[in-house]
């Protein structure tokens, strides 16, 4: 379960309302690399993951997305937040304001409505994974835009490369935990039999050196013996 | 007399030293935010960290480090400034009063 807590991931203030830029923004919200389509797949995937580090790296990266979606829902009110009807038809916010008025939409910035189709779960651990990494760079690349995009205003940018940041560092882990899973897979059979038999401690020793996986400790008590 | 203890430590300073009090608390409430909002972050990203480096005693070490400070502060702040979660007990439901995140206020 989750606990809400009353701050941001890291913090926003945004002085000056530009309704131009928070038409663009909310494609992080809820567009096809954004944060809500992230979490969400992250979280789905986590259920089908053969190790305990992936699983991990699932459900913790996934939860980090929802605080990510939060601080993209405040750049979004808060580049909103007090601006006319009119500004907001100028900007091209009028069919947004239409049918949203002041609420944040998933959406992507041409105007889709979020669909679970932008997440991808093929229920399989390293269609997943490689998944994973392509859609952390593709949000990277979105948040590169979007900082090209507001150039002017600080208080936007500053949230917008943390954002940016976190991206390169889910990648970092969505990496080590796909070589993991990757070894795990390519491990050879192992039969508790074969291993009380004959390969008193070698057995132990070979599996112990497969990247710190305890198979060795969890199918086969050999090496008490 | 917990409601004054309370009010007298919502600022560090007495009454006759600082004569903006609301702007006194203000600064020291964004203070311990940016404090908290560090340590927590740091939190975040060690785990992450040793979900896939369990066994790197140095990270496990700056996590217990970080996790520590964190309660502390967050401990500190919640009585002076009212809940960040639902898990912290009030003798008044405190949780509406102070602003949301995504409102410019202290956050």
């Amino acid at each position: 379960m989750w606990t809400y807590n009353k701050t941001l991931e890291y913090p926003i203030k945004i002085k000056c309302a530009n309704p131009r830029l928070a038409k663009f923004i909310i494609s992080q919200y809820g567009g096809p690399d954004g944060e809500l389509a992230a979490s969400l797949r992250y979280l789905s995937q986590r259920f089908g993951m053969p190790d305990q580090k992936s699983k991990a790296i699932l459900n913790d990266i996934g939860t980090e997305e929802l605080a990510h979606l939060e601080m993209v829902g405040t750049i979004v009110h808060q580049l909103t937040d007090g601006v006319s009807p009119e500004e907001l038809e100028k900007a091209g916010l009028g069919a947004y304001y239409t049918d949203r008025g002041v609420d944040v939409y998933p959406q992507s910035a041409g105007g889709t409505p979020f669909t679970a189709a932008y997440i991808a779960c093929k229920g399989d651990p390293i269609a997943n994974l490689q998944e994973d990494l392509a859609a952390e760079q593709k949000a990277r690349a979105t948040y590169e835009k979007l900082i090209d995009l507001c150039k002017d205003d600080p208080d936007v940018i500053e949230p917008l490369r943390f954002l940016r940041q976190r991206e390169v560092v889910h990648f970092q882990r969505f990496g080590e935990a796909l070589r993991g899973v990757q070894d795990k897979l390519a491990q050879k059979k192992f039969y508790m039999n074969d291993c009380n038999n004959q390969m008193d401690y070698g057995c132990t020793k070979e599996f112990k050196s497969v990247n710190n996986y305890n198979v060795s400790d969890s199918l086969c008590d050999c090496n008490n013996r | 007399m917990i409601e004054n203890d309370v009010e007298n430590r919502n600022c560090p300073m007495n009454e006759n030293e600082c004569d903006c009090k609301n702007m006194c608390k203000d600064e020291l409430r964004e203070e311990m935010l940016m404090q908290l909002r560090s340590y927590k972050f740091s939190i975040i990203e060690l785990a992450l960290y040793l979900d896939t480096h369990p066994d790197d005693e140095q990270a496990l070490c700056l996590h217990r480090e970080y996790c520590k400070k964190a309660k502390e502060l967050s401990d500190k702040y919640q009585k002076m400034f009212g809940p960040l979660t639902i898990n912290y007990p009030c003798n008044k439901w405190r949780w509406l009063e102070e602003p949301w995140p995504w409102e410019r206020g202290n956050f």
